[in-house]
């Protein structure tokens, strides 16, 4: 009887909350016809987290995900923040013109979703959602995601396995599309903020050129990605 | 009779009237008393913005921004011809003529050269016209007539210490030809002319279909794979706070 008053006024102040749990369904299609998506990190977080930010230097966790895939770094600050995610719902590598869908159950406050994935081949490119605000009506909102540059790798467009953070080169062409060869597009990085990312360069020499990327099959124009949110 | 002499008995006679209405009121307890006094001058109404402008792309720095605020009208018209003042933005990034719009109540500039990856906050104000518009214009200056911007975005609903946010897409001037040449770059990648009032292009502003660069096969071009660009190109914010 001693607790009574106190689950009493704990749901009384849940209930005054503006924000409230929600059931949210996020899908995902990758818009692109020639790359590649490292598995996504899908979260719902409060106010006060960010994955990036547009003309801020990245931080180290997320030059973990877009220089080489892992989202570990990221999913674990989020974690600590308590975010809800969801880690990799495609079950791997979200193929160009493939779709992903992930379930979220949002915890009270956690009203912003953000989204992140890897763009293979690059060297530090990446599809980003930050904080976008979810609405509290349910219904299905559909809308489309650019391609950033984390602006902490050069884009020498060589493909050497390199994807631990500060190891220079792309880690993996996964469509077979890829070259060997090439002698780096360039060694400077003139915007070390996250950017948006100016596309693959490429070249039409497999087994040398500038890039080991081709000019016809890796590159790409915004938007990238289209995701649609339902929330129940 | 001269002129000042006419305004002094007028004056004079103007006194007169109203000691007479003055004297007239004083015995009369009754009745409401109207004394007219001039209205107090209204206190002056600031409509204050802060734009925030962030440039997003890899190595083209962008021109002082020009920011307009104006009631009627448009910076510019796709598939129609650029106004001189926009063509000299856009070719050369000197937004005088554009601040100076016909179309402008108020206007101000950026205080410089905005680097990639640089963020920049330009206040204007205008006192007693609320603006129904606000326009933005800044050239990508590693280019021959690229800019970026708004146009004639209804601001009219925004109230004090609210925000709109946007990403912008990048337009061809459609006035000097994509050469990419030396010799017509005016940005630190080329070093060359600005405007050129001779319209060698279409002569109506499109979307950009963005740069080549010598890199990508254009062997005259004085710009980089690193000059190429993608959309959005500018982030900008808009919030009132007056």
């Amino acid at each position: 009887m001693k607790f009574t008053p106190i689950i009493t006024a704990l749901a009384l102040a849940t209930s005054s909350m503006a924000i409230n749990a929600q059931q949210v369904e996020v899908s995902v299609t990758n818009l692109t016809q020639g790359i590649y998506y490292t598995p996504f990190l899908v979260a719902a977080h409060n106010t006060d987290m960010s994955l990036y930010q547009l003309g801020q230097p990245a931080s180290a966790e997320l030059q973990m995900m877009a220089e080489g895939g892992d989202i570990s770094g990221l999913s674990a600050m989020l974690t600590n923040g308590s975010a809800d995610i969801i880690e990799n719902p495609a079950a791997g590598l979200l193929a160009p013109g493939m779709s992903t869908t992930a379930m979220l159950d949002t915890s009270d406050g956690n009203d912003r979703l953000s989204l992140v994935a890897m763009l293979l081949p690059t060297n530090d490119g990446f599809v980003g959602l930050n904080g976008w605000q979810i609405p509290t009506d349910a219904g299905t909102y559909t809308f489309t995601v650019n391609a950033y540059d984390a602006g902490t790798e050069v884009n020498n467009e060589m493909i050497n396995g390199g994807g631990a953070p500060g190891v220079l080169g792309i880690p993996v062409e996964p469509g077979g599309n890829g070259g060997t060869g090439g002698m780096g597009v360039t060694d400077v990085e003139e915007n070390a903020t996250v950017h948006v990312h100016r596309g693959n360069l490429g070249d039409d020499d497999m087994t040398g050129g500038k890039s080991d990327l081709s000019n016809t099959v890796h590159r790409w124009l915004n938007p990238v990605a289209r995701i649609t949110v339902t929330v129940m | 009779m001269t002129f000042n002499s006419k305004f002094k008995k007028l004056l004079s006679s103007i006194t007169l009237a109203s000691l007479v209405a003055l004297a007239g009121c004083s015995d009369s307890d009754d009745d409401e008393m109207v004394v007219i006094e001039p209205p107090p001058p209204p206190a002056p109404v600031v409509y204050t913005y802060e734009v925030s402008v962030t440039n997003l792309t890899h190595a083209q720095p962008m021109s002082p921004v020009a920011v307009v605020l104006h009631n009627e009208g448009q910076l510019w018209q796709l598939g129609q011809s650029a106004s001189s003042g926009l063509e000299m933005l856009a070719e050369s990034g000197d937004n005088a003529a554009v601040l100076a719009d016909a179309i402008a109540i108020a206007s101000q500039g950026g205080a410089g050269i905005l680097a990639s990856g640089m963020q920049e906050t330009i206040t204007v104000s205008i006192t007693d016209n609320m603006p129904m518009m606000l326009s933005l214009a800044t050239m990508l200056v590693n280019t021959n007539d690229a800019f970026t911007g708004i146009n004639a975005m209804e601001i009219s609903d925004l109230i004090v210490g609210e925000s709109i946010s946007m990403k912008t897409g990048s337009y061809d001037a459609g006035t000097e030809r994509n050469s990419e040449s030396m010799m017509t770059i005016p940005g630190p990648a080329g070093g060359g002319e600005g405007f050129n009032e001779m319209r060698d292009d279409v002569d109506f502003v499109a979307m950009h279909p963005g740069v080549v660069s010598q890199d990508d096969g254009l062997t005259q071009s004085a710009l980089t794979q690193a000059h190429r660009f993608d959309n959005p190109t500018l982030m900008v914010m808009i919030t009132r706070v007056e």
